[in-house]
C-alpha cells in the first residue's frame, strides 16, 4: 500500500492505481467523464484535474489529470485547490459549448452524468454567445436512440464498443469540436452489446429506446435488485417498474458475475413481461374453450382434477427454485419430473455431476478474464451465453497487460497498453461445428461435427496427461493441432476450459473435462465452465426430479390423470404436439405467464408472475444461487407460480407440509428436504432483515408519481402493498442507504444521480459491493485427483449423398434462441428470418444457391427453409437456427435430410 | 560561413542527384557511422548538442539514448522522419525535402543505425507533390546503390525505408499523432509516458525527428562534433534554417549559424520593412509562438535566448507583423486555423480553441465585446501546458496571449468602436 495526502489527509491506497480511481475508492469527490472503471484512462476530458505538489513544502504546484497520474506513495494533491476547481469548472463551460441544453426533454434528464458532474464541480453560468454545432442523428435500430448534439466527445462509447467489445460498426468521424460518433451510414448496430452504450454515455446522446417508448424519469421508477433470466449465467440487473409495466433494465454491478456489463439480450428483453400475450385471468376449460373465472373456482377445479388422482408434475428450467420446489412438493418427490427432453437433462445432470466431483472447480464468470488460455468446445458464447463472450474477449489480453507490467506501463494506461499489444493475443482455440462470435481473436478455429469436437479435445488431454483415451486415429494434421494446443495449454498458469450443452453432445461435455482434469493434474489451476441451457436449469437439476421419458412413459401406459406443469411451454422444448402427446391424454393445469400452446391446451391455467413480480431464486451455471426480487405487484389474481402451488396443494389437500406464508418458509423447507441446495436459503437476507428497524425502499427518494395518476379519483395515498417475501418495500421510506449487496434497488448516491453512483455502493473501484456477498456457491468440487469419464466416440462419417443426409445441429441464436424474449418487441425486430446453413462445399455438390428454398426433414416433421451458405461447415452437417421461427423442439443433433422441393 | 545543408542546392532548383550528392562528399557520414557502434554516434551527436529542430530543441542524441539497444531489445525498432510541415508561416523543411532528398535519407539512415532500427519511414506533407516525387526518385537511387535494403554497404544490416504521404493534419506533426497516422488509426497524440522511444510505432521502440535535424547527421557523422559546434553562434550547435515571411521586403529562407540574432535576420536577411510599413512585432518560429516586439530584436536566435525573451524558437521561420495589418485579424487568422485542426481529443482544445476563434471573430466584425476579452484571456489560461493533452493547444494560444499583452490597445479598440480600426 501507499500513502497519499489529499487536501492534507492522508489515505492508504494501492499504487498500482490512479489519483481518480484512488479518490473514489476513498468516496471522495472528484468529476470525471472519459475514465471508466472497467475501460482505464485516456486522459481525454481533463475533469478530473487536481493540484499536485512536490512536497510538503510546494505551495504554488501544478494542476494535473488525476486520472492519468499513479497513486504513488507520498503524493500529494488537492481537490479542493481554487484553481483545479475552477479548471475543472472550465471543462464543464467547454464541454457544454454545443450541448443543447435540452434536459427537460432528454432521456437522461434525472439520471444524468453530464448534469451530475456540471452540479458537482459548481459550474452555473453560460457564457457562450455563439452558434452551437448540430448534428444529424441516425438510426441504429430498435434498442437505442442517438442524439448527437448532446454529444461531449468522451470517447467513452467507441472506447468500448470497439476496443472492448470488438465491435466494428460504431465509429468516430470528424475532428476538432464536431467529432461525430455513430455508424458509417443509418443501420442497426451490429453488437450484441450495444445497450451498455446507455449506461456508458455520460450524457443523452445513446439512450434507451424500450424505455423511451413509454418513458418515465428515473426518480419515478419503482425498482428492485433481480437476476436476469435469459441465459444461465446469472447476470445481476436492475428491473424497473411504473404503472404496471416493466420498463427497463439496467446493469447491476456484480464483481464476480457481470461486472459493468450485460448483453442485449439482458437488457431489451423485458417486454415480455407487458405482453399482449400475458395470461392475466385464471381460465379453465369449458365448452372446447379457455374461460376467464375467478382465481377460486380456477383452484376448485383444479383441485378436482387432482385429488385422488395420479398426478405428476413437469418442473420448469425457466421457473424459481421455489416455484420448482413447491411443486415437487405437491405432486411429491416421486411424480417431480423435468420438463425438458431426456438428452438435455442428461447433458445438465452430467455437467453438474463433473463440477461437483471435481477436481476442476468452475469459476466465477468474471474469473474467466483471468485465463491465460482458453479452449472453447462446442460452444458460441457469443450467442448462447453473451455476457461471457465479452470476458473471454478480455481473457486474451493478458497477454498485452503482462508486457505492459514488463514495462512498467501501469495497467489503466488504457490507450499506452493497448499500444503495446497490438494484436498480440492469447491463446484461444475455438473447436465448433458453427462459426462462433469470437472467431475474430482466436488463434485457432477448428470446424468439426460434435464427435470430432470431442475427439480433438481428447486427443489434447492425451497429450496433457497419458491417462486420458485418446482416439487412435486421428488424420495427422489434428493429431498435430492437438499437440500444438495442449504443449500451450500446458504451458498457461490459469488455464481454462469452456463448453456448454448446445452442442447437444455429451461426448463433447465429457472431453472438455478430460482436458480440463489433465490441465490439474499438470499442477496448473486450471478451470472449467459449463454453460448450462437455461436461467435455473442447474437449479431444477439439483432438485432431483426423474427425467421425462419416464413421464412420457407411464402416461403412455395410461398412469397419469393430471399433469401440473409449471412456467413450461412443451412446443418450445418438443416437437409440436409431441410434448402434450408423451403426456397422453391427462389433464393438465398449467401455471405459466405467457400464453402459448400448452396452455391452450390445459384444462385450468393459473396465471403466474414473471421475475419482474415474484421473489425467487435462480442457480446460474456456475452453480451460483442468486435471489431475483418483485419489482411491482401484479394485478391480481396473478402471483407467484409457488404461491398457485401452495393453495393448490391446500385446496386438493395433497400438500400437507406447504403451510408456507412467505418466500422464507419454502427456503426453509427446501433446504431442510435438499441440502445441495440449503445455501439457497442465504443468496440474500430473509424476509426480517431491517436496517435499524428499516426495510429497503424499492421507491428512491424523489418518487414523485405515487398520487398523480390517480388523482381525478382521489387524491389520497394508498397503503403501499405489503411484503411478506422479502426485506424491501413498496415504498420511498425505509433505509435510504447501503443495503447489502443482494438488496441493492438501485444505484443512486447523493449527487450521483446516474448509474455511475456505482463508486459510493463499492468497497473499492472495481471492488465487491459493500454489505456482504450477492448469491451463494453452490458447487464446489468435492475431490482432488483427476477424473476422467466417459469414452472417445467414433469419428463422424459424412453421408455418401451429400446433399441429402445431413446431420443436423443447432445454432444458437442471440436474439430468438430463448423462450421468453423472444416474446419482447425489439427483440422480435432482431431476430433473422428462419433457415438451414450448410457449408459451401455441401452447397456446392447440391448445386444450392443461397436463398434457394429446402425441405428439412426430421423425424416426422418437414421444415421448409431457405439454404444460407457457412462456408467453415463440416461436410455432412447442416445448421438450424434454434428458436426461429418453427424451428423449436427438434431435439438437435439429430439426423435428417435436405431435400429441393 | 559554412552552410552544410544547403551547400549543394542547385540554382536551377531541382534536386540533387545521387551522382552530385556522392561527389560533394555524400554518404561519407553514413559509412562513417556503420564503421562505429550505435552507443558512439549517439554520444557524438549528443556531444555536437544537435537539438531538435522541429521546434521543441530536445537534445537529438539524448533522445536516442532512451531507446533500448542491444540483443534484448525488442525489434523491429523504427525510426520515422516527420516531414508533415504544415505550421504556419513554415517552410523550411520544403527546401531540404525539395533540393537534397539524399541528404535526408543519409541522415534517416544514420539515425536508423544509432538505434538499431530496422525501418524507416518519411511521414511527408501530403501536399508537397514535388518533394514526394523527389524522395521516391531518390529512394530508389539509394537502394540501387546499396545505401538502403537487406545489406546496407555491406554491412549485413538491414534498413528498409519508406516514403508515406500523410493524409492531410496539422496535428499529423505531433510525434504520436504521426505515429497513429502511420498505424492507420485517428490522429490523436498519445499519452506519455510511455514515450515513442519505449513505445512507439506498433508499440516498438521507434525515434521520430524533424527532416532538418536529420539532414543535420550526415554533416556530424563526416565532420565531428567539434566542427558542428564551431559553425554555431550559440552555445546550440550548429547552422539554422531561418525564415522571414510578412511584409518584409525579402521575404525568404536562409541557411545561417544558430544563434543568428533576429534584427540581423531581419534587417540584413530579410531587407527591412517594406516601404510604408513599419515593425511591430515577430513570431519567431511559425504560428504557434509568442510575439516578439522591437525591444527583443537584438536576441540571438536559438533556442534558449528565445525563451528567455518570453517566446520560442521554434521551427526558426518567422512571421512579421507590421503597422498597416490589424493584429486582431492576424491571430484570428492563426487561431482560426489551429481551432480547426484540433484533433478534438481534449476538451480545452476542442472547445477552447473554437471560442477563442468566435471571439476573434466577433472582435474583427465590430461585435466584439468585453465579454469576449475575458473570454479570450480565460483560453489562454485554460490551454495552458499540461492541462491540454498535447503541445498543439498550449502552442495555439501563445501568440494570442502574448498579442493580448502586447497589443491589447488594439483589441480594446475593436470593441471600443464596434469595428475593425484597420478595415
Amino acid at each position: 500500500m501507499a500513502r497519499i495526502h489529499v487536501d492534507g489527509r492522508a489515505y492508504e491506497v494501492d499504487p498500482s492505481r490512479n489519483l481518480l480511481d484512488a479518490c473514489l475508492s476513498h468516496g471522495l469527490d472528484l468529476p470525471y467523464f472519459c475514465w471508466h472503471p472497467a475501460m482505464g484512462s485516456v486522459g481525454a476530458c481533463r475533469q478530473c484535474a487536481v493540484k499536485q505538489f512536490r512536497d510538503e513544502h510546494d505551495a504554488k504546484g501544478r494542476i494535473v489529470m488525476a486520472c492519468m497520474t499513479p497513486a504513488s506513495d507520498g503524493t500529494r494533491i488537492s481537490i479542493a485547490d481554487a484553481e483545479a476547481a475552477a479548471f475543472r469548472a472550465s471543462v464543464i463551460e467547454g464541454l457544454m459549448e454545443s450541448h443543447p441544453h435540452d434536459c427537460p426533454v432528454c432521456d437522461e434528464g434525472g439520471e444524468c452524468h453530464l448534469q451530475d458532474m456540471t452540479v458537482m464541480t459548481g459550474h452555473t453560468l453560460r457564457r457562450y454567445p455563439y452558434s452551437k454545432r448540430t448534428f444529424r442523428n441516425q438510426y441504429l435500430g430498435p434498442f437505442i436512440a442517438h442524439e448527437m448534439n448532446r454529444c461531449i466527445q468522451c470517447y467513452r462509447c467507441v472506447r468500448f464498443y470497439r476496443d472492448y467489445a470488438g465491435g466494428h460498426d460504431l465509429d468516430v468521424f470528424g475532428i476538432r469540436n464536431g467529432v461525430y460518433f455513430g455508424r458509417a451510414e443509418d443501420g442497426v448496430l451490429e453488437s450484441e452489446f450495444s445497450g451498455n452504450l446507455v449506461d456508458l454515455c455520460p450524457t443523452g446522446v445513446f439512450t434507451d429506446l424500450t424505455l423511451g417508448v413509454r418513458y418515465t424519469r428515473k426518480w419515478d421508477l419503482q425498482t428492485a435488485p433481480s437476476i436476469c433470466m435469459q441465459c444461465s449465467l446469472g447476470c445481476n440487473i436492475t428491473a424497473e417498474e411504473r404503472y404496471g409495466s416493466l420498463r427497463r433494465i439496467v446493469n447491476r454491478y456484480h464483481r464476480d458475475v457481470n461486472g459493468h456489463f450485460i448483453c442485449d439480450r439482458g437488457r431489451f428483453s423485458h417486454g415480455f413481461v407487458n405482453s399482449p400475450g400475458r395470461i392475466r385471468e385464471a381460465l379453465v376449460r369449458r365448452d372446447g374453450g379457455l374461460v376467464a373465472v375467478p382465481p377460486g373456482e380456477a383452484l376448485q377445479q383444479a383441485a378436482a382434477l387432482l385429488s385422488g388422482r395420479r398426478v405428476i408434475g413437469l418442473g420448469s428450467p425457466r421457473a424459481s427454485l421455489e416455484a420448482n420446489f413447491a411443486l415437487r412438493a405437491l405432486v411429491g418427490p416421486d411424480h417431480f419430473y423435468q420438463g425438458v427432453p431426456d438428452a438435455q437433462g442428461r447433458l445438465v445432470g452430467l455437467m453438474l455431476d463433473i463440477l461437483r466431483q471435481g477436481p476442476v472447480r468452475t469459476p466465477a464468470p468474471a474469473e474467466v478474464e483471468e485465463a491465460d488460455a482458453v479452449l472453447v468446445i462446442g460452444e458460441d458464447f457469443a450467442a448462447t451465453g453473451v455476457r461471457m463472450a465479452l470476458s473471454l474477449r478480455q481473457a486474451v489480453r493478458r497477454p498485452g497487460f503482462e508486457l505492459a507490467a514488463r514495462m512498467k506501463v501501469p495497467l489503466w494506461q488504457d490507450a499506452a497498453v493497448r499500444e503495446l499489444q497490438q494484436e498480440l493475443r492469447g491463446p484461444l482455440f475455438i473447436l465448433s461445428t458453427c462459426p462462433t462470435g469470437l472467431d475474430d481473436v482466436a488463434e485457432v478455429t477448428q470446424r468439426a461435427a460434435p464427435q470430432d469436437l470431442a475427439r480433438l479435445a481428447y486427443a489434447v488431454g492425451r497429450r496433457l496427461d497419458e491417462r486420458v483415451a485418446g482416439p487412435a486415429d486421428l488424420p495427422e494434421p489434428l493429431a498435430a493441432l492437438a499437440s500444438s494446443m495442449a504443449d500451450t495449454l500446458a504451458r498457461a498458469r490459469r488455464p481454462l476450459v469452456v463448453s456448454g450443452a448446445s452442442s447437444g453432445s455429451a461426448e463433447v461435455i465429457e472431453a472438455a473435462a478430460a482436458v480440463a482434469s489433465a490441465l490439474q493434474a499438470r499442477g496448473a489451476a486450471a478451470s472449467l465452465v459449463f454453460l448450462a441451457p437455461e436461467a435455473n436449469s442447474v437449479g431444477l437439476t439439483l432438485l432431483g426430479p426423474r427425467p421425462f421419458g419416464e413421464a412420457a412413459r407411464l402416461a403412455g401406459e395410461g398412469g397419469v390423470d393430471a399433469v401440473v406443469v409449471l412456467e413450461n411451454d412443451l412446443s418450445w422444448r418438443f416437437a409440436p404436439g409431441e410434448g402434450q402427446a408423451l403426456l397422453g391424454g391427462a389433464d393438465l393445469v398449467v401455471v405459466d405467464h405467457l400464453q402459448n400452446d400448452t396452455t391452450a391446451g390445459a384444462a385450468v391455467v393459473l396465471p403466474s408472475a414473471t421475475f419482474a413480480e415474484a421473489d425467487g431464486t435462480v442457480v446460474s451455471s456456475e452453480g451460483r444461487a442468486q435471489r431475483f426480487f418483485q419489482v411491482f405487484v401484479p394485478g391480481a389474481p396473478i402471483q407467484e407460480s409457488w404461491r398457485w402451488l401452495r393453495d393448490l396443494g391446500r385446496a386438493s389437500e395433497r400438500g400437507d407440509a406447504m403451510a408456507w406464508e412467505g418466500l422464507d418458509a419454502v427456503l426453509e423447507a427446501l433446504a431442510a428436504e435438499i441440502p445441495a441446495l440449503a445455501g439457497a436459503r442465504d443468496a440474500a437476507p430473509g424476509a426480517g432483515f431491517r436496517i435499524a428497524g428499516q426495510r429497503v425502499p424499492r421507491m428512491p427518494h424523489r418518487f414523485s408519481g405515487r398520487t398523480a395518476i390517480g388523482a381525478h379519483l382521489s387524491v389520497h395515498e394508498p397503503k403501499p402493498p405489503d411484503d411478506p417475501d422479502s426485506p424491501l418495500a413498496f415504498s420511498m421510506e425505509g433505509a435510504p442507504i447501503d443495503p447489502p449487496a443482494a438488496l441493492v434497488p438501485r444505484f443512486w448516491a447523493p449527487g450521483w444521480n446516474s448509474i455511475q453512483a456505482l463508486n459510493k455502493y463499492q468497497e473499492e473501484i472495481n471492488g465487491p459491493l459493500r454489505g456482504g456477498p450477492a448469491g451463494v456457491r453452490l458447487i464446489e468440487p468435492t475431490r482432488g485427483d483427476a477424473l476422467y469419464v466417459g469414452d472417445v466416440p467414433p469419428p463422424f462419417e459424412p453421408p455418401r449423398r451429400p446433399g441429402d443426409d445431413f446431420y443436423l445441429v443447432a445454432a444458437g441464436q442471440v436474439f430468438g434462441s430463448d423462450e421468453l424474449s423472444q416474446r419482447a418487441d425489439p427483440i422480435a425486430g432482431r431476430m433473422h428470418a428462419p433457415f438451414v446453413a450448410l457449408g459451401a462445399e455441401d452447397a456446392s455438390a447440391a448445386k444450392w444457391e443461397p436463398g434457394v428454398e429446402v425441405d428439412v426433414e426430421l423425424g416426422a416433421r418437414v421444415l421448409r427453409l431457405p439454404v444460407a451458405i457457412w462456408p467453415g461447415l463440416p461436410r455432412g452437417v447442416a445448421a438450424l437456427p434454434v428458436g426461429l421461427g418453427a424451428l423449436r423442439g427438434l431435439g438437435l443433433p439429430a439426423w435428417g435430410r435436405l431435400r429441393l422441393r | 560561413m559554412e552552410r552544410p545543408l544547403t551547400a549543394r542546392v542547385r540554382a536551377d532548383g531541382e534536386a540533387v542527384t545521387l551522382a552530385e550528392y556522392e561527389r560533394a562528399g555524400g554518404y561519407r557520414g553514413l559509412r562513417r557511422a556503420l564503421q562505429e557502434s550505435p552507443a558512439d554516434i549517439g554520444a557524438t551527436v549528443r556531444e555536437a548538442n544537435l537539438r531538435g529542430r522541429g521546434g521543441a530543441g530536445f537534445n537529438t542524441g539524448l533522445k536516442w539514448s532512451f531507446v533500448p539497444l542491444g540483443p534484448d531489445a525488442p525489434h523491429p525498432k523504427y525510426v520515422v522522419c516527420n516531414a508533415d510541415e504544415m505550421e504556419p508561416g513554415t517552410f523550411k523543411d520544403r527546401l531540404l525535402l525539395e533540393a537534397d532528398p539524399h541528404q535526408l535519407i543519409e541522415g534517416l539512415a544514420i539515425a536508423a543505425w544509432a538505434i538499431e532500427a530496422d525501418v524507416a519511414y518519411i511521414f511527408l506533407r501530403g501536399e508537397y507533390t514535388d518533394a514526394a516525387a523527389r524522395l521516391e526518385r531518390a529512394l530508389a537511387e539509394a537502394y540501387a546503390a546499396g545505401y538502403l535494403g537487406p545489406d546496407v554497404l555491406k554491412s549485413g544490416w538491414r534498413l528498409e525505408m519508406y516514403l508515406h504521404l500523410s493524409a492531410g493534419r496539422y496535428i499529423c506533426g505531433e510525434e504520436t499523432a504521426l505515429l497513429n497516422a502511420l498505424e492507420g488509426k485517428r490522429a490523436n497524440p498519445r499519452a506519455k509516458p510511455p514515450y515513442p522511444q519505449v513505445s512507439g510505432l506498433w508499440g516498438k521502440p521507434t525515434i521520430v525527428q524533424n527532416v532538418e535535424t536529420l539532414c543535420n547527421l550526415p554533416h556530424i557523422l563526416a565532420n565531428g562534433a567539434e566542427w558542428f559546434k564551431s559553425i554555431s553562434r550559440s552555445p546550440d550547435g550548429g547552422t539554422k534554417l531561418y525564415g522571414a515571411s510578412g511584409k518584409v521586403r525579402r521575404p525568404g529562407l536562409w541557411e545561417l549559424p544558430m544563434g543568428t540574432p533576429a534584427r540581423e535576420l531581419l534587417e540584413e536577411h530579410a531587407g527591412g520593412m517594406r516601404d510604408g510599413t513599419s515593425f511591430r512585432g515577430l513570431l519567431p518560429g511559425g504560428a504557434s509562438t509568442d510575439f516578439l516586439l522591437p525591444e527583443h530584436l537584438d536576441v540571438k536566435m536559438d533556442f534558449d535566448e528565445v525563451q528567455k525573451a518570453g517566446s520560442r524558437l521554434g521551427t526558426g521561420t518567422m512571421i512579421v507583423l507590421d503597422d498597416r495589418t490589424c493584429p486582431v485579424g492576424f491571430v484570428h487568422n492563426l487561431e482560426r486555423f489551429f481551432a480547426q485542426e484540433s484533433c478534438g481529443w481534449c476538451t480545452p482544445c476542442w472547445s477552447g480553441l473554437h471560442w477563442a476563434t468566435e471571439a476573434l471573430r466577433a472582435l474583427e466584425e465590430g461585435r466584439g465585446t468585453p465579454a469576449d476579452l475575458a473570454a479570450l484571456e480565460h483560453q489562454t489560461r485554460f490551454n495552458a501546458m499540461g492541462r491540454t493533452f498535447c503541445a498543439l493547444a498550449p502552442g495555439a494560444i501563445e501568440p494570442l496571449q502574448s498579442a493580448l499583452a502586447y497589443f491589447r490597445d488594439d483589441f480594446e479598440r475593436h470593441v471600443r468602436e464596434r469595428r475593425c480600426p484597420w478595415k
